[in-house]
């Protein structure tokens, strides 16, 4: 037996309250973990009950408005439930203080605040399902919010209290990455997930407040009608949209900039190179949070904003594309004459890099005034963000859930399994969505149950599309639950990974480390280090023996 | 004795030493304090978006609040913000008795500041001064003047609720206090609790001239 | 990594605490003083000039700011330039909305519904 079998924190303490109230930040990480997948299962059998409706024209299985109710809660579950807490609070939580050499984060039971605080939230949003879902759109756009009937109170009260979760992981990850580093590892020897979380952080915690002082305007306009949003109170439904975007546009890469951290993880330890331009890939990483503060009215080109607005907000959108374009030339040229393997993880990073450009490209198109009155609210737009929220953020959560695996559980998952599934998750992702692009073109309205007989075909296609993901995710629910307990024991560094998560033991003890570690080498260092079964060996020494063999 | 100082009872396990833990505490409490004047941001946007639409509303409606109340509620936030300060001092220095007395003013004044808000409120809903839909008052003559009342009765409500909850926790500071659980080496929640007390302070400093004092 | 010794205190003055408070009790009475002479535009100006002032002197002073570690103070003036962004953006449409579009500059309702008698 080995050691790692013997003491680690999933066996360290046993019972049912040992995870409950438990501060150690693997725990908290599992249990957003557990509770992220829930709500993406639920999420996503929400996205295949739209899909099914929307095979044929006309009405088929839902009235109208349970379709109204079925993508606001598609939308609302999985951006407030699913894609932002997914990688920062569970794998983010998991991995940050390993990765610092720490033995926890900086305010533990803090960290267990913002999990029930989550669940509390949860509970929120799913009585509004119980209670007339919502039909407003995961937007709440007034006037239409502060008029209908259904449940926006308790959803908008779930989405104010999630919000809360998601300030404090972003405080505690700020004060973690500022104060927690181990010995030696200064700002720019620190991995680029944990620059990435940084700026998540900073973003989670200037934008957040603003949703939760719009969504508790939007209540006591509701209930009082205090005339901000009411137009018939006097008030302004225009600046609803201001405040609501001015959080959800940054929220937007509170979702996709850790995903980028993975990436930048994932494209270095299965090229085995050093990874190109360490330097820039974290600035641009600060840089998106800086610049996607800017540009929140591009969602408004059609509002009735100002024109000088939408002018000034258009400009600013371009250069959103500036750091985004550097880490993507950047991680394909650590690719470049790299030693590739192509496991499950690096598939997902290929993935990644395919589907975000097209994501990142047609936003982009989307962000000219001229192109985007024409494509506003069409499914262009639908392609366009889930290329980058689904081809972007899930892939890349997916991508670095499979490389952390072995890390959380000390268990190997079906390899072979992997990779029929990232093909079914791959293909049908591009069947569901890159036909919807065409259809926006072509000027299909999103969030319409019905649509002119001419949509058919492409909108059958997408409809398959979708069950091929659903069967892709279904084989990954099968060999990920199957590993846990089946699965052949992980070695401690099954990647030959260099960043210190790897240097604990699979699944790591209780307190991460058995002593305090001290930064030897830097995260990248592949060109003169590299990992064999679990030991790290420098190249030159490797040289020396071959010199000498001849 | 030197193993003892080198972990003492309030060193959480994953810090390396007091420096460390307090730091990060400070820093941690600063980042929330930020999320905290974006919270204010939407209402202070709230009110600036409208008095940008509506300056002769805001100009009549600002005549009724009662520029006294304000001005000594001023005055009691501020001196309540010097006492935590001092008690805070008080703690650094080692002295248990100074800081319970310095926290109690503090309470004292906090105290004092509600009763004054509360007397304001009362007389605002008597007059029919009241927020949205249930505005009733007839004396002012310009456009859509309860939009005034709303910005008003948000941005206090909110800085209310505020003292509020900056209340309990000088509270439980204070049983703290009195239980011996801080020292000059160790006076972190004290020194945290103040920051968020003088946060309020400094949001009411600006909330006052913005609602009172219109030219 | 930015080491800040913590453990020993940095006590302040008694007179300092006083002269700061002092300070701010006179600020406030300059500034209700003041309101009440009209100078138009510049009555909030002023106002707002005395209240950052008074806001200083208790972030620098009361919170410790100016003695503290400097990040804190980096991390608390962030919290201002982006509230700044978001209102002087948010400006950029409620300033100009008539600017091409005489139509869209005012609500179609001038007043409330609540006025409809």
């Amino acid at each position: 037996m080995s050691v790692a079998t013997t003491a680690n924190y999933l066996n360290a303490e046993k019972g049912i309250k040992s995870w409950l109230f438990t501060l150690d930040h693997k725990r908290i990480g599992l249990m957003y973990l557990f509770a992220v997948m829930t709500s993406f299962f639920l999420g996503g059998v929400f996205a295949l009950l739209i899909r099914l409706e929307l095979l044929h024209p006309g009405q088929d299985f839902f009235t109208a408005d349970t379709y109204n109710q079925l993508f606001t809660l598609h939308g609302a579950v999985m951006i407030f439930l699913f894609i932002i807490p997914a990688i920062p609070a569970a794998l983010g939580n998991f991995v940050l203080p390993l990765m610092l050499g720490a033995k926890d984060v900086a305010f533990p039971r803090l960290n267990l605040a913002s999990f029930y605080i989550y669940v509390v939230g949860a509970l929120f949003a799913l009585y509004s399902i119980v209670a007339g879902a919502v039909d407003t759109g995961w937007t709440f756009y007034t006037p239409y919010s502060t008029t209908t009937s259904t449940s926006v109170i308790s959803m908008t009260m779930g989405a104010f209290i999630l919000g809360f979760s998601s300030i404090f992981t972003g405080v505690n990850f700020i004060a973690t990455i500022h104060k927690m580093r181990a010995p030696g590892m200064t700002w720019f020897k620190m991995p680029l997930m944990v620059w990435a979380l940084y700026a998540t952080s900073i973003i989670q915690v200037l934008a957040t407040p603003v949703l939760g002082i719009t969504l508790l305007l939007l209540v006591i306009e509701r209930t009082v009608g205090i005339g901000i949003f009411d137009p018939a109170m006097g008030g302004d439904p225009v600046l609803f949209q201001h405040f609501f975007w001015f959080y959800s546009h940054p929220a937007v890469y509170i979702m996709v900039l850790p995903g980028m951290g993975i990436i930048s993880e994932l494209v270095a330890t299965f090229s085995k190179k050093k990874i190109f331009g360490y330097k820039l890939i974290a600035y641009s990483s600060l840089g998106i949070a800086l610049i996607s503060f800017l540009v929140w009215g591009h969602h408004m080109f059609t509002s009735g904003q100002s024109e000088f607005s939408s002018m000034v907000f258009s400009f600013l959108t371009f250069f959103v594309g500036i750091p985004s374009g550097i880490k993507m030339f950047n991680w394909l040229a650590t690719m470049y004459k790299g030693r590739i393997t192509f496991e499950a993880p690096m598939l997902y990073t290929i993935a990644f890099m395919f589907l975000f450009a097209i994501g990142g490209f047609t936003g982009i198109m989307l962000g000219a005034i001229s192109i985007d009155i024409h494509m506003h609210d069409t499914y262009f737009v639908v392609a366009h963000f889930h290329y980058t929220m689904m081809g972007g953020t899930v892939i890349a959560f997916l991508g670095g859930l499979h490389y952390w695996w072995p890390k959380i559980w000390g268990r190997m998952y079906n390899e072979k399994l992997a990779k029929v599934a990232w093909a079914f998750i791959f293909v049908g992702f591009n069947v569901t969505f890159f036909t919807q692009f065409f259809l926006g073109s072509q000027g299909m309205p999103r969030r319409y149950y019905n649509y002119l007989d001419q949509y058919q075909p492409l909108h059958m296609y997408s409809t398959y599309g979708s069950w091929m993901l659903g069967v892709g995710f279904l084989i990954m629910a099968y060999y990920l639950i199957y590993s846990i307990y089946k699965g052949p024991k992980a070695p401690n560094n099954p990647w030959g990974a260099l960043s210190m998560e790897w240097q604990t033991t699979s699944p790591p003890i209780q307190h991460n480390f058995e002593d305090q570690p001290v930064l030897e080498h830097e995260p990248y260092d592949y060109d003169t280090r590299m990992v064999v079964n679990d030991e790290l060996i420098k190249k030159e020494d490797v040289k020396e023996k071959e010199d000498i063999n001849v | 004795m030197e193993q003892a100082e080198k972990h003492p009872s309030y060193l959480q396990h994953h810090f390396a030493d007091m420096a460390q833990q307090t730091d990060a505490a400070k820093l941690g409490m600063w980042v929330f304090l930020v999320t905290e004047v974006l919270l204010f941001g939407g209402l202070f946007g709230f009110y600036t978006f409208f008095r940008a639409w509506y300056p002769e509303m805001f100009m009549e409606a600002h005549k009724y609040l009662d520029v006294t109340m304000g001005t000594t509620n001023t005055f009691v936030l501020i001196t309540s913000s010097l006492t935590m300060a001092l008690a805070i001092r008080a703690m650094q220095l080692g002295k248990k008795k100074q800081t319970i007395a310095y926290l109690a003013g503090t309470l004292f004044f906090a105290a004092v500041f509600l009763v004054i808000k509360y007397f304001e409120y009362s007389h605002k809903f008597h007059m029919g001064m009241l927020p949205g839909k249930f505005y009733t008052f007839e004396g002012i003559q310009a456009a859509n003047p309860h939009i005034f009342f709303s910005v008003y009765f948000t941005m206090t409500g909110l800085h209310g609720i505020h003292v509020i909850i900056g209340m309990i926790i000088i509270t439980w500071v204070m049983i703290r206090t009195m239980r011996d659980e801080f020292s000059p080496e160790y006076y972190n929640p004290i020194e945290l609790t103040g920051l968020y007390w003088h946060l309020v302070d400094l949001i009411w400093i600006f909330l006052f001239p913005l609602l009172y004092l219109i030219g | 990594m930015e080491q800040h010794n913590t453990a020993t205190p940095h006590v302040l003055p008694l007179s300092l605490y006083f002269t700061v408070a002092g300070t701010l009790f006179v600020l406030t009475g300059i500034t209700v003083a003041v309101s009440f002479v009209h100078f138009g535009e510049f009555n909030i100006i002023v106002a707002m000039l005395i209240a950052t002032i008074k806001a200083s002197l208790v972030a620098l002073y009361f919170m410790h700011l100016k003695y503290d570690n400097k990040l804190f103070m980096a991390v608390f003036l962030s919290s201002l330039i982006f509230l700044g962004l978001f209102l002087t953006l948010t400006m950029t449409d409620t300033m100009h909305r008539g600017d091409i579009d005489p139509i869209k500059e005012h609500p179609i309702k001038k007043e409330a519904i609540i006025y409809d008698k």
